[in-house]
């Protein structure tokens, strides 16, 4: 375990150090001290790393992450695991706007609540919340899926692609295109596979489905949206 | 009858002549029509057509008794420029001040990024990828290349911003400013889907704002992040699309970019609504001038590089640029002409599309006779990459030669030295424009406010 106090280091040569790693296999561990709520904590990471990260993070911690598993162990600022790419990163608090935002793989757990826009523009990453998401959540979701264990504020999975969306609570209202589906055995075996997987406790068949209607997937003019 | 007897004694009054309507003209009258037919606004490639105040408006003073020129070919005129030395570890160093815009793998062939890519590289300057990321052919033919970071995302990935020179962040585009991209389903092909993470075929609509930031406090924090994921070494580009130019540059500068690229509304595109090609921004001419200042007022002048694209042609257009304080300039539309899109010899071709050769510009559908704006396998085999590359060399090169040709002429050894002075213009709106006097008086129109 290597302990890095950022009081004293800052998070350039943090970053540096954790980058030295990259493209190795090496499975070093982390405890960074005193965060306070500083931007790119751990951004870059390729290698299997742990990161423990002990108290709250500012914007973009764990950003384009491949392979390291990073938990942060408060809550964090916005961006946090922009476009991850593997490996996890779990928040243990709440987290604010765009959560994995763009993610293309892995898996971004948040225990507490996200705020607007998580997972906007999400590319194959699964995003599992403990607590609830706000508005326009999955906007523009091109692949993964989307687990809240709460509630989903306004236009839930706006002009949504291909992410598939899971939610226990309710939903404010869907965004353009997306529309309630069937929620087969298939999407409760898969489901509870990334409960499991996010090591939240929820029963998969008290969720609905959310997805896409696939009607703004060629310009028709009778999808545009017309002042009224 | 009497009537008619009369009629044919009297002499013959020729017809009037017909009067085309300047509001009601035939184009305004025939795009009604299509609007009435179709219910949807006409999509199209390629740049402003309508006339703007442009470079062509702006002549240079020669040296003669009060100025000493520099003999052609003899004397040294430099061409170099370095971009990203205020932040970055490793500034590019470029040979020559035009590089090629951003232009996504999926607008474009890869026939057409690989021949960009080697032309660009035989010059010794930088390409850039585009809204579908980084393909391993443009790479490896690019010896400099900028890699965009855009709203869409699409294709983003650490790898390749690690493999990049430099990275872009798009926060617009002069032919479309406040417009996300948009590839129509004709040419998703697999591969292109397979990159954007998008099922095949459909109408991509890429957003118009990035996911994970709002506004440039965020923006500063976001360049933060990137230079910390490429360890400080990459110059990182703010693009945008030329609007509030003054104002925006300033932010840019203050959000941390160590270039910026500014594109005027003469820029073009793969495809975006016509309404937004031709009523949407300000000209390149002006938009120099405006970021030159902001940049001058910041003391960034020369810290902070300027990067001007949108309707540059020629070595002209490129010196002028210079002129007025612009460190390097960028071509989309006059590579793809160099490429052979709209060359004559496909006219068969371009009437089979309802059009003729020199008009084209529905790079959307993905149906370029020349190989260009086309994912189809058997159009884009007709553009040879090596060919490709010679021509894009050729005209980078010529456009070096004429650039050199205007700068020796008014006494300058590096093109960079060229300067607002050198220049007059020829109309009114150009001098208020570009900020130099209209020739033959002492006259620069326009307030002071910037
Ligand atoms: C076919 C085509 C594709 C383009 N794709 C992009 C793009 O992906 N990203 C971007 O920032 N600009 C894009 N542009 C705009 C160019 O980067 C550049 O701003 C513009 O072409 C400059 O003006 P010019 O064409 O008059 O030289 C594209 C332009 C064209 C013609």
């Amino acid at each position: 375990m290597i302990e890095i106090d950022l009081d004293k280091v800052t998070i350039r040569e943090f970053n540096q150090q954790l980058h030295d790693l990259n493209g190795t296999d090496k499975k070093e561990a982390y405890k960074i001290m005193n965060p306070r709520g500083k931007h790119s904590v751990a951004v870059g990471a390729d290698a299997p790393v742990d990161i423990t990260v002990e108290g709250h993070v500012g914007y973009y911690c764990g950003g384009m992450n491949k392979h390291a598993n990073i938990d942060i162990k408060g809550n964090a600022g916005p961006g946090v695991a922009e476009n991850i790419m593997s490996g996890c990163v779990r928040v243990q608090g709440n987290t604010s706007q765009y959560a994995g935002a763009t993610g293309r793989g892995g898996m971004l757990v948040i225990e507490g609540d996200a705020s607007s826009r998580c997972g906007i523009s999400m590319k194959g990453v699964d995003i599992v919340v403990g607590g609830s998401v706000d508005n326009m959540s999955a906007f523009m979701g091109q692949a993964g899926n989307l687990v809240v264990c709460g509630n989903a504020g306004h236009a839930l999975g706006d002009s949504l692609y291909e992410v598939k969306i899971y939610v226990q609570g309710e939903v404010k209202s869907l965004g353009a295109d997306c529309v309630e589906k069937e929620m087969t055995e298939e999407h409760v075996a898969k489901l509870a596979e990334l409960l499991e997987k996010a090591k939240i406790n929820a029963d998969p068949r008290k969720f609905r489905r959310y997805g896409s209607a696939r009607k703004l997937y060629n310009f028709k003019i009778d999808n545009a949206r017309l002042p009224e | 009858m009497s009537d008619s007897t009369d009629n044919e004694h009297k002499p013959q009054r020729p017809l009037p002549p017909l009067v085309e309507s300047f509001t009601w003209n035939r184009g305004t009258i025939s795009e009604i029509q299509r609007a009435a037919e179709e219910g949807i606004y006409s999509i199209r490639g390629g740049g402003a057509k309508r006339y703007v105040p442009h470079f062509d408006d702006l002549l240079f003073l020669g040296a003669s008794m009060s100025r000493y020129a520099l003999e052609g070919y003899r004397e040294r005129c430099d061409t170099d420029v370095v971009l990203g030395s205020r932040f970055a570890k490793k500034p590019l160093h470029l040979d020559i001040p035009i590089t090629i815009a951003g232009m996504s793998f999926g607008a474009l062939s890869a026939e057409a990024k690989d021949s960009l890519g080697r032309g660009a590289s035989m010059m010794g300057t930088s390409t850039t990828t585009g809204d579908g990321g980084m393909t391993p052919e443009e790479r490896k033919s690019s010896k400099t290349l900028v890699y965009q970071l855009l709203p869409s995302r699409y294709g983003m990935n650490p790898d390749d911003l690690r493999k990049a020179d430099a990275v872009e962040v798009v926060c617009g585009q002069g032919a479309k400013p406040g417009g996300g991209g948009m590839l129509l389903g004709q040419k998703i092909s697999d591969r292109v889907a397979e990159m954007r993470t998008l099922p095949k075929g459909v109408d991509q609509r890429s957003a118009c704002r990035h996911p994970d930031w709002t506004g440039p406090d965020d923006l500063e924090i976001k360049i933060q992040e990137l230079r910390e994921i490429t360890d400080w070494e990459k110059p990182i580009y703010i693009k945008v699309g030329a609007t509030r130019t003054y104002y925006d540059v300033k932010l840019a500068v203050k959000a941390g970019a160590d270039v910026i690229v500014v594109d005027g509304m003469q820029g073009g595109t793969a495809a975006t609504q016509d309404v937004f090609i031709e009523q949407v921004g300000i000209p390149t001419m002006p938009a120099v001038r405006l970021a030159v200042k902001a940049l001058q007022e910041m003391g960034m002048h020369r810290k902070v590089q300027l990067i001007v694209s949108g309707g540059i042609r020629n070595g002209s257009d490129v010196a002028k640029c210079m002129a007025l304080g612009a460190d390097a300039v960028s071509i989309g539309m006059a590579a793809l002409y160099a490429l052979g899109c709209n060359d004559p010899k496909y006219d068969e071709d371009y009437r089979q599309l309802g059009t003729r050769a020199g008009f084209y510009d529905a790079y959307h559908e993905g149906r370029c006779p020349a190989g260009i704006s086309t994912q189809d396998p058997e159009l884009s085999k007709r553009l040879d990459p090596e060919l490709g590359g010679r021509r894009i060399k050729n005209l980078l090169q010529t456009m070096m030669l004429e650039a050199q040709t205007l700068a020796r002429a008014c006494g300058k050894s590096h093109l960079h030295n060229l300067e607002p002075e050198d220049m007059v213009a020829l109309t009114v709106e150009s001098a208020a424009m570009a900020g130099v006097p209209l020739a033959g008086t002492d006259w620069i129109p326009g307030n002071t406010r910037y």
